[in-house]
């Protein structure tokens, strides 16, 4: 009986046994996912992609195209960034994970990968972005989803997005400071402007005529040249024959290493200083190109170099080195594409969760004593209060510092006067 | 009308169409979320170019390497009509002279400039976007064709065209809002376009707008303007000995093939958002080209498939190895122009589709005789004459 009973039994307790599994499994999922939100529940609101342990953030850069060139160092940056944050236990307890996409130096890609990582993947952050166009191009889509964009590159100003985060200089920190500097320090008097012919240089230039001519000087030439360019021999004659003072080059890309060869192929010896090259947009990233010899001399305005000698940078530049290589070279965007990470945890951590709101109400007044620059702090329009500093270019393609602002430099996108 | 349709098309066509528009109505819709359906709407974009490349190219044998120009026009026909609309002096106030859009602003200019007063208008936009492309189309064609330029002349001729316009654009800037293009697009006639519900909107839209193209071009294959493009080919000069003007016939098929284009300019606006003159390049114009290599250059359909295959493939592979997919995508490319010179409707037409008829047709076996001796004399003069093969390879 006992048996036969047992032998009744045994398929019915087995179904029973299944059938308790099969509600075990959705109640067992039913309470994971309610305890799931109730621990994470204040850290993530807006069902971004936190866990208990992970957080997803974007990196979206060109790895492909004619802007790969300058921006893997920021792609390399970011990573190390990411890196060193997670071997510090992450940021509100959970590992930084990235998914990268690539902008293919093409805006409508940036556009289309940018809604990717904010509605597929609902990153919590994203690290991108180099030319103004991809930025432009990606602006709505973060306004519309309301994502966070840490964009690196110095920039023309002129923007203010709640849901960017503008960790370089923009157009005033950088061409101020300089061009004060070098009617100081060198007597200037005349000025010859020239760039690539958009948006930065014409504005930047705008803002450098502007300043020249309220400290009462004079500026003789402004030219423009498509991007691309490769023949200044035009350009050049001009400058001999208008004889400035100072060339104010804001030249980009490729067109540098054209301009420069043949500035120094026309007899202009950039190390005696007559007439004085000053840049804003060659960083030791585009003196690789270049080449150390043909811009030897020349000086340049940025807030980075990577020579700046401070303990922050010394680690940051070994770090860069171990990971990447020896022969590396580190320029301004690279720096500040680096602090984007370093910003988000930060404001992170104050806001004590990842919800896009609470990290915009808590970022401004963020500050980073560890930057390699040495000091920066985020100002209420999202950029940075930073000094600007003053490179000579030396023949190795380094600069060598020759000034630093006193105070740090505030951030203005929207200069009064200068518009 | 019926009668008529039928007489244009035959079952085997129809039966195709039905199946690409299942597909797109259909499956897509119900199969994806709006990200990805709002992706699928920016590939068909790509293909209204694609169709016009199929009739100019493979049809007409015009290699056009600068359809992107017609794209572009298109585009930023639509796009200027959206931005003056988002550039109200309220949400410009910012600026230093509100009221204009932001790029006119940050390049000193102080009012709108004449030719993009109009734009104000959107009968007008609606207007330019076809009128616009095709007047330039045709100013290019009459310049070259009445002069008896064709073959390798012709397209490097549109990628000069291509070149020069985005010089163009980009020189500029504060008319046309240069590299950065035309962006921030917010609403047509105070409807959002930005919102998930305008996206399937705009979506149905543009297939419905491709398959007005489809048809159209499918009215111009199988008409006897298909037959002379075919004839003129393959042989240019019996064509034009029989006493037909060839270069009005090669006009017409070009600017159609420019308003097809343009008109996935506007739609390609509308859904992502933005214009820039990154389309309106070299480098565009030939990817549009190769969409139509890959679906196969005579297909309509082959066309449409190709694009959305192409671009399928460029978004998986570039989210998948983002540093990896450009070489992925050159070896889809060179794999399926070497193994099938005639693409996928290529290998549809000669591989898939005889056998689905194999398999359709068995059944039917018993009284064969009868039925194929009263169709087969009606059916041979056409059979025998097949544009589907071009006769030799053309450079």
């Amino acid at each position: 009986m006992i048996l036969k009973s047992r032998h009744y039994d045994s398929p019915k307790g087995a179904r029973r046994s299944f059938l308790r599994k099969m509600l075990a499994i959705p109640a067992a999922l039913a309470l994971a996912h309610a305890s799931l939100p109730a621990l994470a529940d204040d850290a993530n609101t807006t069902g971004l992609a936190v866990t208990k342990d992970t957080v997803k953030v974007g990196i979206l850069h060109s790895v492909t195209g004619t802007m790969a060139i300058s921006e893997t160092g920021s792609v390399q940056a970011e990573k190390l960034a990411i890196e060193q944050i997670n071997a510090m236990g992450g940021v509100l307890g959970r590992k930084i994970e990235y998914i990268q996409e690539d902008g293919a130096s093409d805006w409508p890609t940036f556009a289309e990968k940018a809604k990717k990582l904010l509605v597929n993947d609902k990153t919590a952050a994203v690290f991108g972005c180099w030319t103004s166009a991809s930025r432009k191009a990606v602006l709505p889509v973060f306004e519309q989803y309301n994502g966070m964009l840490y964009y690196p590159t110095f920039y023309e100003g002129l923007e203010q997005s709640p849901n960017v985060i503008y960790t370089g200089q923009e157009a005033t920190q950088q061409i101020i400071e300089g061009i004060d500097w070098v009617v100081k320090n060198k007597g200037a008097k005349k000025f010859f402007l020239l760039g690539s012919d958009y948006i930065w240089p014409r504005t930047s230039n705008k803002i450098a005529r502007k300043h020249i001519e309220k400290l009462g000087l004079s500026v003789v030439g402004e030219e423009y040249y498509p991007l691309g360019h490769t023949q200044f021999n035009s350009v050049i004659n001009k400058i001999k024959l208008k004889k400035p003072d100072v060339v104010y080059a804001i030249v980009v890309g490729g067109s540098n290493v054209a301009f420069y060869k043949q500035l120094k192929a026309a007899g202009i010896d950039m190390t005696k200083e007559h007439p004085l090259v000053f840049t804003i947009s060659v960083t030791e990233d585009e003196i690789l190109g270049i080449g150390g010899e043909n811009i030897e001399g020349a000086y340049a305005a940025m807030k980075y170099f990577q020579s700046l000698p401070n303990d922050n940078n010394k680690a940051f530049v070994d770090a860069f080195k171990a990971k990447y290589g020896n022969d590396i070279v580190i320029g301004d965007v690279t720096q500040a594409a680096y602090l984007g990470p370093w910003l988000w945890k930060a404001a992170v951590e104050k806001a004590g969760s990842f919800d896009i709101d609470k990290v915009r109400a808590a970022s401004p007044g963020i500050e980073l004593t560890t930057a390699p620059e040495g000091y920066v702090r985020i100002h209420e329009n999202h950029h940075l209060w930073s000094k600007t500093r003053i490179g000579r270019a030396k023949a190795d393609g380094q600069y060598e510092v020759v000034y630093e602002s006193k105070d740090l430099i505030e951030p203005n996108p929207f200069p009064a006067g200068y518009q | 009308m019926n009668s008529m349709i039928s007489n244009l098309f035959s079952r085997y066509q129809l039966t195709h169409m039905l199946i690409l528009a299942l597909l797109l109505v259909v499956v897509l819709p119900l199969s994806m979320d709006i990200f990805r359906l709002n992706l699928v709407g920016k590939y068909l974009t790509y293909s209204f170019v694609a169709i016009g490349l199929v009739l100019c190219w493979g049809y007409g044998g015009i290699l056009s390497l600068g359809q992107g120009v017609f794209f572009g026009l298109g585009g930023y026909c639509m796009a200027m009509f959206l931005k003056l609309e988002a550039s109200t002096p309220e949400a410009t106030a910012i600026q230093s002279t509100p009221g204009i859009p932001d790029f006119m602003d940050w390049n000193q200019l102080t009012e709108l400039p004449w030719f993009w007063q109009p734009f104000h208008s959107f009968g007008f936009t609606l207007l330019a976007i076809i009128a616009v492309p095709a007047i330039f189309a045709l100013i290019v064609a009459v310049a070259m064709f009445k002069r008896r330029v064709g073959g390798v002349y012709f397209a490097i001729i549109t990628q000069a065209v291509a070149a020069i316009l985005t010089i163009l654009i980009i020189g500029q800037q504060g008319f046309t809002g240069g590299v950065n293009g035309i962006t921030d697009l917010r609403t047509l006639h105070g409807w959002d376009i930005r919102t998930d519900s305008a996206k399937y909107v705009l979506y149905f839209v543009c297939v419905a707008l491709l398959f007005g193209c489809l048809f159209a071009a499918k009215y111009v294959i199988n008409s006897k303007l298909g037959r002379l493009l075919v004839a003129m080919r393959e042989r240019e000069d019996r064509v034009r000995f029989s006493g037909y003007d060839v270069s009005a016939f090669k006009i017409f098929i070009f600017c159609l093939a420019a308003v097809f284009s343009a008109i996935g300019g506007a739609m390609f606006t509308l859904q992502v958002g933005f214009m820039s003159p990154s389309f309106v390049g070299i480098v565009p114009s030939i990817e549009m080209v190769i969409f139509c290599a890959v679906g196969g250059r005579l297909s309509v359909l082959g066309a449409v498939y190709g694009a959305l295959l192409v671009n399928f493939a460029k978004t998986t592979f570039s989210e998948s190895f983002p540093e990896l997919w450009l070489f992925a995508m050159g070896a889809l490319f060179i794999g399926v122009v070497m193994a099938f010179p005639n693409g996928l409707a290529g290998v549809w037409s000669s591989q898939v589709e005889p056998r689905i008829k194999a398999l359709f047709n068995k059944p039917g076996r018993t009284t064969p005789a009868a039925t194929n001796s009263t169709s087969a004399p009606a059916a041979t003069p056409a059979e025998s004459f097949n544009p589907e093969e071009p006769s030799h390879a053309r450079g």
